[in-house]
């Protein structure tokens, strides 16, 4: 009896297992069909304007770079500062902060930007979107750099510093030096999550049909304009949903995967 | 050179409490308009963007009239009654009529929707968290893991776009009602939290010694019998706040129930009933709003702002804390 409710038990785990990646593959067979069968390199060249992707895919990498430009210096001082730095009571306290924001609402950070940046400005624009991608990023930079940093041994700090090196020095020469790998791991991380971000772009950088590199106005997203096509009736609207949903999962993914691929590197 | 490198660190650190406090301020201050004019009753009235009456003395003028039997005296009286409420309206002051907001509706469709995705997730993600932590081997729980770990990685609005062209359209036909519905949000919501939480269990899971488990073995327990009496209570509190951690998410979760919910105001009879949840409200409707609209999102957002703060610190500081 005893063997049998293993059996069945182990089944049913093994069962779950499978449904899990029944669904992933679900959706990556459903994304390649719909994606290639809509796909075609003009995509490429052409602005939503005119039936392609170009200005959206430009516009997004550009307010995910920007985000980084912003959030990973940023995230990084912050999580040295909590690790390196900071004693007893409040760095503990902004350690705690972070991991809640880093998962606070999406929608919510939008509406804070869309507040304190779109209304002020009297518009949507992409700094706003940039910014609002910034704030979603700076927590998972901070909670990367302070978890890597930690597993720097002490030893390392102390032999730089009774070589005399002053504590910034050991921090950026010594410290950083022996985390980066993992630091950059989760920077790329960090940034393949943002990079498909919907919700805080929605009513921050909004959409445009347009090439626009002017980040005062509306900026061109293709996460925003998914959603936008994939509600339109037209099939061909939807059509080019898919075929932008495609390539910024195969983004993601590759960024993911290569993020990974360095850590597997360096063990 | 040190002391403005460590100021720096400093200064980028407190940017967090800033932001977090900043974010609850602005908030709560575009909340205000709508906090003040509907108070807590928001949180239980279901009426959103609905046009009341005020009360009014010509209310019961037209209630008067209804006596009469013939149809064309009826609408001459209905005319002179309109010219009459037109008069009154202008004699007294124009906001006879005034607007009123609800957030019943979106917050029972959030709470809900986050309960079907976790009554679908929890068992399966317990099943590949189990899976991966102590059935599988070694090189098949790491490919697994990994495949895991990008399902993870999928944007939530691909989620959203399948889930409505080919997951709503198979749940409708199994168990009837609309393509657009509580439960087909629910179950892509699902579907969405299974790979973290999966993870995160598993994670818990892996905290367990070895020596504990091993000494089981010894005694001629079996692999169920070791998972749930020895594995299970070690790591119980872990995976408890693994769970809410997940619960959290699912609740701010905008695009991937956006395509399935339905967008309507409208309280569910039925779990197969479109309704709509926080995030999608204010995803829907922030373009359009001014005024007591948009103030009445803020409000929304404020108490999905909260009611996450609150999941997640439960999560962080009372379970997975004491975990460590």
């Amino acid at each position: 009896m005893r063997l049998v409710v293993n059996k069945i038990f182990l089944a049913l785990s093994i069962f779950s297992a499978i449904i899990g990646l029944a669904f992933l593959g679900w959706i990556l067979t459903t994304l390649f069909i719909k994606g290639l069968s809509s796909f075609h390199f003009s995509l490429f060249l052409n602005d939503l304007i005119d039936g392609g992707l170009r200005n959206l895919i430009v516009g997004q990498m550009i307010l995910a770079g920007l985000a980084s430009l912003i959030g990973i210096p940023l995230g990084m001082t912050a999580g040295i500062y909590i690790q390196e730095y900071g004693q007893g009571r409040y760095a503990s306290i902004i350690r705690d902060l972070s991991d809640i924001m880093m998962s606070a609402p999406s929608i919510v950070i939008g509406a804070f930007v869309y507040a304190v940046v779109v209304v002020p400005t009297g518009g949507t624009s992409g700094w706003a979107g940039a910014i609002a991608l910034a704030i979603m990023m700076i927590p998972v930079v901070i909670n990367t750099t302070d978890s890597m940093l930690s597993l720097v041994p002490r030893e390392l700090r102390e032999a730089g510093i009774a070589l005399g090196a002053s504590k910034y020095k050991v921090i950026i020469d010594i410290v950083i030096k022996a985390a980066k790998v993992g630091i950059m791991t989760g920077i790329l991380l960090a940034f393949a999550r943002i990079i498909g971000e919907t919700a805080p772009l929605l009513f921050t950088s909004e959409t445009s049909n347009y090439f626009s590199l002017n980040l005062s106005e509306s900026f061109p997203s293709l996460t925003v304009s998914i959603y936008d096509l994939a509600n339109e009736p037209e099939e061909s609207s939807r059509d080019l949903a898919w075929a932008a949903s495609f390539i910024l999962t195969v983004l993601v993914l590759i960024i993911n995967l290569s993020g990974r691929f360095i850590t597997r590197n360096k063990k | 050179m040190e002391k403005i490198f460590q100021k720096l660190s400093l200064a980028s650190a407190s940017l967090v409490f800033v932001l977090l406090i900043g974010i609850f301020i602005t908030l709560f201050s575009a909340a205000k308009p709508a906090i003040d004019e509907f108070g807590f009753d928001f949180i239980t009235n279901s009426d959103w963007n609905k046009e009341v009456v005020l009360d009014s003395p010509d209310t019961l003028e037209s209630e008067d009239s209804i006596g009469v039997d013939d149809d064309m005296i009826d609408d001459e009286d209905d005319l002179i009654l309109d010219e009459d409420d037109d008069m009154l309206l202008d004699d007294e002051d124009e906001a006879v009529t005034k607007t009123i907001y609800g957030g019943l509706v979106p917050i029972v469709g959030t709470l809900l929707t986050t309960i079907i995705a976790l009554a679908f997730a929890l068992p399966i993600a317990m099943g590949i968290a189990v899976f991966l932590a102590e059935i599988a081997p070694k090189n098949i729980s790491n490919i697994v893991g990994i495949a895991i770990e990008l399902l993870a990685a999928i944007p939530s609005i691909i989620f959203g776009m399948w889930g409505l062209y080919y997951f709503a359209p198979i749940v409708a036909d199994l168990v009837g009602g609309y393509q657009v519905s509580l439960l087909t949000a629910g179950l892509v919501l699902g579907v969405m939290i299974l790979p973290f939480m999966a993870a995160i269990t598993r994670d818990s899971m892996n905290t367990t010694p070895a020596v504990l488990k091993e000494s089981a073995y010894a005694l001629g327990a079996t692999k169920f019998e070791v998972i749930k009496d020895v594995i299970f209570p070690f790591s119980k509190v872990g995976i408890i706040g693994s769970i809410i951690l997940a619960l959290g998410r699912a609740l701010g979760e905008t695009m991937a129930v956006a395509f399935l919910i339905g967008s309507i105001f409208v309280l569910p009879d039925a779990i197969n009933d479109p309704t709509i949840s926080i995030p999608v409200a204010m995803a829907n409707n922030f373009g359009e709003a001014s005024g007591l609209g948009e103030s009445a999102l803020f409000y929304l957002a404020l108490i999905l702002f909260i009611i996450s703060f609150a999941v997640i610190s439960i999560a962080k500081f009372y379970f997975l804390k004491k975990a460590k």
